[in-house]
């Protein structure tokens, strides 16, 4: 596979500057919401504060990729003191717990980065977060061509229900639900 | 679709464990917008006057304000009302933290809860399945140990808890609610709770808070953000650091207490130490601070970090704000270690800052007048800290002299008699006060300590400096970027004003000026109270974000509602006169309107005199301090009118 230089974006957290506000939530839900801003939910959101304010545990964690399968990871972190759980850093839409998932429905949910065109700036999340625990960061990086296109919502949502209800049903569904 | 706020509040009836989902009225939102005002309403149409504050007639409405939940940074207070069993009138006090969004996020504006259960209960409400579960296992757990336990019950950490103490529970009428990272103190409201037999209410939320006018209500509050980051670079010159920036007086990132220490009085409100703060002192409660200090913390939607995580070595983690860590360290003359030590006690039983050190050090004064002997206080250590802790325990438990001192000095002074009434000396209304005894009488002081329904300084004064700058030049800067201003007139009656000669204190600002001053600062916080917005971000501090010019826009873009200046100024003055109506009601009157004898040494009757009539006539108040039919049909309040008419109020004064 051919190597090309692509523009990275991540973001840098720093969790010690986090208090814990659930702007980045907030804003988060809101620019996703249909119409966009009409709404803010963070059980919606796609950053979620892993918060434990009388253990002084403040991990801001973005949705990551949708998982089938809940991994065996159940070992336990401790950090400057602190203990977290595994699944307290893991960004995946996972069958164990109702983080990142829409709240009505169960679909997964994904940070996009607020890709947008024009491209904003920086992600909302960031933009709102005036502690400075979320950094923005662009780097140019070689990597490997992608030879898959990036999945969507859609995708992503329908690749869960397959995982769950196997691949003929939804297909029958669909097609029922097409009938005019 | 309602937009901005839910459209249904709950009710609860915990003395015959009922449950409702109940759809409100648009019509109440545009009158009185949500928050207080809607809690206003609700307590008038519905508690009877003549109801006791420990009694299944009593209301306990948890509210949050219309714009709670939405984007709009730093709305997330939830209002507490209900009748102080303490001040006898309407008690309604606010708390930040996550409480109120979640609940939006569950599906509901209000709780309402009326009744009395007879074992202690907890309501579990948790989007559309509401529950009232048993509490025994939780009896007498503090505050902060019951939301833990909750969660850990119900197995989410996400879920919010307002919860009582102890306090709480054996009906201290100085009580607090308390939700971990904030508290509603003021007026008795965890006593109510605890007569009710409610020892917590957990909420956990997921769903939509919709707006109806989404991308216009995004730039309102992208400029709001904007502001605050501006307000963060540019504090407020030659003001006392706790003043210059944004949010609450940012006592737990701020070690410099010279202001509190050497301009407030210490003990019952009795000594002001104008040399306390030495260099010295700076260097070792900076220590004390930094070393208990976890971490800065906010509340729902907000960048200002006026809380803190406090850790003391060998103490269980609690949440502070704001200025609860002087008011034990100064009634006990003691230290900050002390102070920091006392309130993680003081959280967990759930007890008001302002009264609980009062009462205390009211108590041991009267030990040292003789009043009261050493056998009233069995077992009592010798040191002052130690005084305090047994006290807290006594207090809380109602034991001994105890069940005396939890009922705040007035009722206290009355039950000991003995010549006890004298040493209660710093209450409104039967209310303690914040500990600040002054030389000249202060004309916009006198009134909002006087009127003031809240019966709390900090919750009527904010937006005009508390003093003017000491140069003309200095306050023609300040007046220069003051776009919060609703009238020009204001800048003026700054600008005039001088720390001494004619043109200050007491008769300048003059009457009139006073009154508009006052109108203008307790319009803003009935604002906020309806809105649910933090008065940290508006009412409080000078030069804020939010107010009387981008509100309206806010309102509009949030509910969908017609709303603008004046029609937001009117709906405040509807809000301000239901609260007097509600006290009135209560039996409140001008002879009622007073601050604390000793407050001020200069007093000046005749000048007095003329500041309640002018505000009373700015306000449509008659001279006795009762909103006149015409003011209250003004303000589509007739039925308030009709009720004043029917009881004779209007004739027998």
């Amino acid at each position: 596979m051919a190597k090309i230089m692509k523009i990275v974006k991540s973001i840098t957290i720093d969790a010690d500057k986090c208090n814990g506000c659930k702007a980045c939530e907030v804003i988060c839900s809101s620019w996703h919401a249909s119409p966009r801003y009409s709404s803010n939910n963070p059980a919606r959101s796609r950053i979620r504060i892993v918060r434990s304010p009388l253990r002084d545990i403040y991990l801001p964690v973005y949705a990551g990729e949708y998982t089938a399968a809940e991994c065996t990871g159940r070992d336990k972190y401790i950090l400057d003191g602190k203990e977290y759980a595994e699944c307290d850093f893991c960004r995946a839409s996972c069958p164990s717990r109702d983080l990142f998932k829409e709240p009505d429905s169960g679909l997964p949910l994904k940070c996009d980065m607020c890709e947008e065109t024009p491209a904003l700036d920086k992600p909302k999340c960031v933009e709102w977060c005036l502690a400075e625990a979320l950094i923005y960061v662009e780097r140019e990086e070689e990597v490997e061509e992608e030879d898959k296109p990036q999945l969507g919502d859609v995708e992503i949502g329908i690749g869960s229900m397959i995982d769950k209800f196997g691949l003929q049903q939804v297909l029958d569904t669909i097609a029922r639900m097409a009938k005019p | 679709m309602r937009y901005g706020e839910i459209g249904f509040d709950l009710e609860v009836d915990l003395s015959r464990g009922s449950i409702d989902r109940v759809e409100t009225d648009p019509k109440d939102t545009r009158l009185y917008l949500g928050g207080l005002g809607t809690n206003a309403k609700i307590m008038w149409d519905r508690v009877p006057p003549g109801t006791e504050a420990f009694s299944e007639d009593n209301l306990l409405i948890f509210g949050t304000g219309l714009l709670c939940g939405t984007g709009a940074p730093g709305c997330n207070r939830t209002i507490l009302s209900t009748l102080s069993p303490q001040t006898k009138l309407m008690a309604y006090s606010m708390m930040g933290g996550f409480w109120a969004p979640e609940l939006k996020y569950a599906g509901y504006d209000k709780v309402i809860i009326r009744g009395q259960s007879e074992q202690l209960v907890y309501l579990w409400i948790n989007n559309d399945k509401v529950e009232i579960r048993d509490a025994s296992h939780l009896k007498g757990l503090g505050a902060t140990e019951t939301s833990e336990a909750i969660r850990r019950e119900l197995k989410d950490p996400d879920i919010q808890v307002a919860a009582i103490g102890l306090a709480g529970e054996n009906r201290v009428f100085y009580a607090s609610v308390e939700q971990g990272r904030s508290s509603a103190s003021r007026g008795g409201i965890g006593a109510v709770m605890g007569d009710k037999g409610l020892k917590a209410v957990a909420v956990r939320g997921t769903k939509d808070i919709n707006v109806a006018d989404p991308a216009k209500y995004m730039d309102l509050c992208n400029d709001v953000l904007k502001y605050i980051k501006y307000r963060e670079d540019h504090p407020i010159p030659g003001v006392p650091p706790i003043l210059q920036g944004l949010g609450s007086p940012q006592e737990m990132k701020i070690a410099d207490e010279q202001w509190h220490t050497t301009s407030f009085m210490w003990g019952n409100s009795r000594t002001r130490r104008k040399d306390f703060w030495t260099h010295e002192i700076e260097e070792k409660w900076k220590e004390t601070q930094e070393n208990v200090r976890t971490r800065l913390i906010s509340c729902h939607n907000c960048p200002m970090k006026c809380g803190a995580t406090i850790s003391v070595p060998g103490l269980p983690t609690y949440m502070m704000k704001c200025y609860s860590k002087l008011t034990y360290t100064m009634a006990a003359f003691s230290d900050l270690d002390f102070g920091f030590k006392i309130a993680q006690k003081a959280t967990e039983y759930g007890l008001d800052g302002f009264s609980a050190p009062q009462a205390m050090a009211f108590g041991l004064e009267l030990l040292e007048a003789g009043i009261l002997t050493d056998a009233d206080f069995p077992g009592m250590p010798a040191d002052n800290e130690g005084r305090f802790f047994y006290l807290i325990e006594q207090i809380v438990r109602r034991e001994g002299i105890g069940d005396y001192l939890a009922d705040g000095t007035y009722w206290a002074a009355r039950r000991i008699g003995r010549g006890a009434e004298k040493f209660d000396h710093n209450t409104i209304k039967k209310h303690e006060q914040l500990p600040l005894k002054l030389g000249m009488l202060n004309p916009v002081y006198y009134l909002m300590y006087s009127t003031g329904e809240k019966i709390n300084i900090t919750q009527i004064e904010g937006q005009f400096p508390q003093e003017p700058a000491a140069t003309r030049e200095a306050r023609e800067e300040f007046v220069k970027d003051w776009i919060q201003v609703p009238d020009e007139k204001f800048k003026k009656y700054y600008v005039d004003w001088e720390p001494r000669g004619e043109m200050s204190n007491p008769y300048y600002p003059t009457v009139e000026a006073s009154c508009d001053i006052v109108d203008w600062m307790e319009k803003m916080h009935y604002i906020d109270d309806a809105l649910g917005m933090c008065a940290g971000l508006s009412s409080f501090p000078l030069k804020p974000p939010y107010h009387i010019h981008n509100y309206p826009d806010f309102i509009r873009a949030a509910t969908g509602m017609e709303m603008d200046k004046d029609a937001l100024w009117k709906a405040a003055t509807r809000n301000r006169t239901l609260m007097r109506a509600l006290n009135v009601r209560c039996g409140m009157r001008r002879s009622d309107d007073k601050p604390p004898e000793d407050h001020w040494k200069k007093r000046f009757p005749e000048l007095e005199k003329q500041l309640l009539d002018q505000y009373y006539k700015l306000k449509g108040f008659n001279d006795q301090g009762v909103p006149t039919k015409e003011s209250l049909h003004e303000l589509e309040l007739d039925y308030v009118a009709e009720e004043f008419e029917q009881k004779g109020i209007y004739s027998n004064g």
